[in-house]
């Protein structure tokens, strides 16, 4: 199986992390992720870096698994550096390579950006390494429930979601498979020609989404012989409930966000 | 070409939090033309154990030998695909690797690929269609229209169109009817007979590995558990009894004579014909005594 794709992956656990209330961890990431624009300087970038790092060691999660796991948004972060230090020209000349002219504020404003892209990744697939599928599609079905007012599908939207979620691994098994059988009657996925490698898709993608319809469709019938029916007058097994430890975690990470603020003027 | 597995050990996802030790230190040996039956509980490694012997993976640990290919932890040889070409492998459920648009032309991806001319795929056709029981004019159909009994023989024919040397088979015939998996089997025997062919068969069919294999492997969670030639293997009822396996009808049976009867007829692989005939003798001979 493709073990670089981390991102969708639960990591079963039993850490602070992992008990937070799902919709606590979702609200605290959507804030994360707009007060990250905010930070302007080495102190503030420094306040919100060690809060995601912190984070990142409560969950007990190997941080190597998670670099290894983000190795395609590795390309992203130093495509984005480097954009910054061929576009900006700000500050001073560093240096000149070759008539190129790399300004410090260049130098600057790339690894800032660099980093706050790196903080926006890592936190948001914390969210998705330590909760399981069922619990953030639950947290979301129930922030957006206000919507039901005005006829938005929630629960439909929801179980959209979980399913997709669900699915994904199960996708990826299929392909690996597939792409083995294939391997096995010769098809070469790694070499030759670019037009070749391009051909050598159709074998893999036909039978995935045959597979793929297949599944869609014996899984309708199986939630209708279960009579299900939307989400009208359905109980819950788990109900989530906002706990005293979720307060204390929230109260944190305001004052994180504070101390962001705060250090923004020096 | 003979296959050697020494002390080969795999581990799926290694290095990260779900690292899942698949096989453990294991060794044998699978002289070239002999039938091996691989049999284990669900979940025991028989399926990653067969997907080394054509490269698709590679040992964690160890050395695995086809003929004259070595591979090794983390170093695939580089004629991987010549290996591919004489070692064919028919997967769990291979009806889901379909997608050409005809019967005809899926059949005839495998030696394609592999740069067997168009004439010689064609004869190739001709020749398996009757063997694996599909009839000619459904070459022109799609694939998707079968029924799952006929995809699988199509999927099979589309490996057996690369004649390979060696013959890989995954619970080959799982969810077949009982007609059909005694023709499907059949058909592999004869195969394997008629052309001199190394069958490797990973079954759940205590029957099937009595009825067709020379050597028996038992797996038991990622590590071989016994091995030998099914009469050594399938008398030894406590030691699968322990593993979740049970032993042959026909062996039960023989239990059950020798409590009942009081009388040993020792379990040489005999066929019912020839079983029948031992009994009658041996009852008869306790009627002449008497
Ligand atoms: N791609 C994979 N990633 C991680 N673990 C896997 C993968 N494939 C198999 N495993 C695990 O390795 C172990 C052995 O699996 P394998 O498929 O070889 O079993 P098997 O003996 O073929 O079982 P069955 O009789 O059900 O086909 C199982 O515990 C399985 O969960
Ligand atoms: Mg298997």
């Amino acid at each position: 199986m493709n073990n670089a794709i981390i991102i969708g992956q639960y990591v079963p656990g039993n850490s602070l992390v992992h008990r937070l209330d799902p919709r606590m961890k979702i609200t605290i990431i959507f804030l994360f992720v707009i007060f990250v624009f905010f930070a302007n300087n080495v102190l503030s970038y420094s306040i919100l870096t060690s809060f995601a790092i912190i984070t990142t060691a409560i969950t007990k999660i190997p941080f190597r698994f998670i670099l290894k796991g983000l190795t395609p948004v590795w390309f992203l972060i130093i495509f984005t550096f480097l954009l910054h230090l061929i576009v900006t020209k700000e500050g001073i000349i560093l240096f000149d390579i070759l008539g190129f002219k790399v300004y410090s504020g260049a130098l600057i404003q790339g690894f800032a950006i660099s980093l706050r892209f790196f903080l926006l990744i890592l936190i948001t697939s914390l969210l998705t390494l330590t909760t399981t599928p069922i619990e953030i599609t639950d947290a979301i079905e129930d922030i957006l429930h206000p919507l039901k007012k005005i006829k938005f599908p929630v629960h439909e939207l929801a179980l959209m979601m979980s399913i997709s979620l669900r699915f994904i691994p199960t996708l990826l098994q299929e392909t690996d498979k597939i792409s083995k059988a294939q391997a096995s009657r010769g098809v070469d996925f790694r070499t030759g020609p670019i037009r070749d490698r391009i051909k050598a898709v159709v074998p893999l993608l036909v039978p995935l989404f045959v597979s793929a319809f297949k599944r869609a469709e014996e899984l309708a019938m199986a939630m209708e012989a279960r009579g299900y029916q939307g989400g009208e007058g359905r109980t819950k097994l788990r109900e989530l409930k906002i706990r005293k430890l979720d307060i204390y975690v929230f109260l944190v990470f305001l004052l994180v966000i504070a101390g962001m603020f705060y250090t923004r003027n020096y | 070409m003979d296959i050697t597995f020494k002390d080969v050990s795999f581990i799926y996802q290694a290095n990260s939090p779900f690292a899942h030790i698949a096989l453990k230190d294991v060794s044998f040996h699978i002289p070239s033309g002999s039938f091996v039956a691989i049999i284990g509980h669900t979940g025991s490694g028989k399926s990653t154990l067969i997907q080394h012997l054509n490269g698709l993976i590679t040992p964690t640990k160890g050395e695995v030998r086809i003929g004259d290919y070595r591979i090794h932890s983390g170093k695939k040889p580089d004629s991987l695909k010549e290996l591919r070409s004489r070692v064919g492998v028919v997967f769990q459920y291979p009806e889901h690797q379909l997608f050409d648009e005809t019967v005809e032309k899926d059949i005839a991806f495998g030696p394609k690929n592999f740069g067997v001319p168009a004439v010689e795929i064609s004869k190739r056709i001709n020749e398996i269609l009757p063997a694996v029981g599909l009839d000619e004019n459904l070459l022109d159909r799609s694939p998707f229209d079968l029924s799952g009994g006929q995809m699988r023989r199509v999927a099979i024919a589309g490996v057996l169109a690369v004649k390979p040397e060696i013959l890989v088979l995954d619970e080959p015939t799982a969810g077949l009817d009982p007609k059909g998996q005694r023709e499907m089997m059949d058909m592999f025997y004869n195969l394997h007979k008629d052309q001199g062919l190394t069958t490797v068969l990973v079954t759940h069919s205590m029957e099937d590995a009595v009825k067709y294999a020379d050597q028996v492997i038992i797996m038991n969670k990622g590590s071989k558990y016994m091995e030998g030639p099914p009469e050594e293997v399938f008398v030894q009822r406590e030691l699968l009894n322990q593993v979740q396996l049970d032993i042959p009808e026909i062996i039960q049976f023989l239990h059950a004579f020798e409590t009942r009867f009081g009388s040993h007829i020792p379990f040489k692989r005999q066929t019912i014909e020839r079983l029948a005939q031992e009994i009658s003798q041996v009852v008869k001979g306790a009627d002449l005594r008497e």
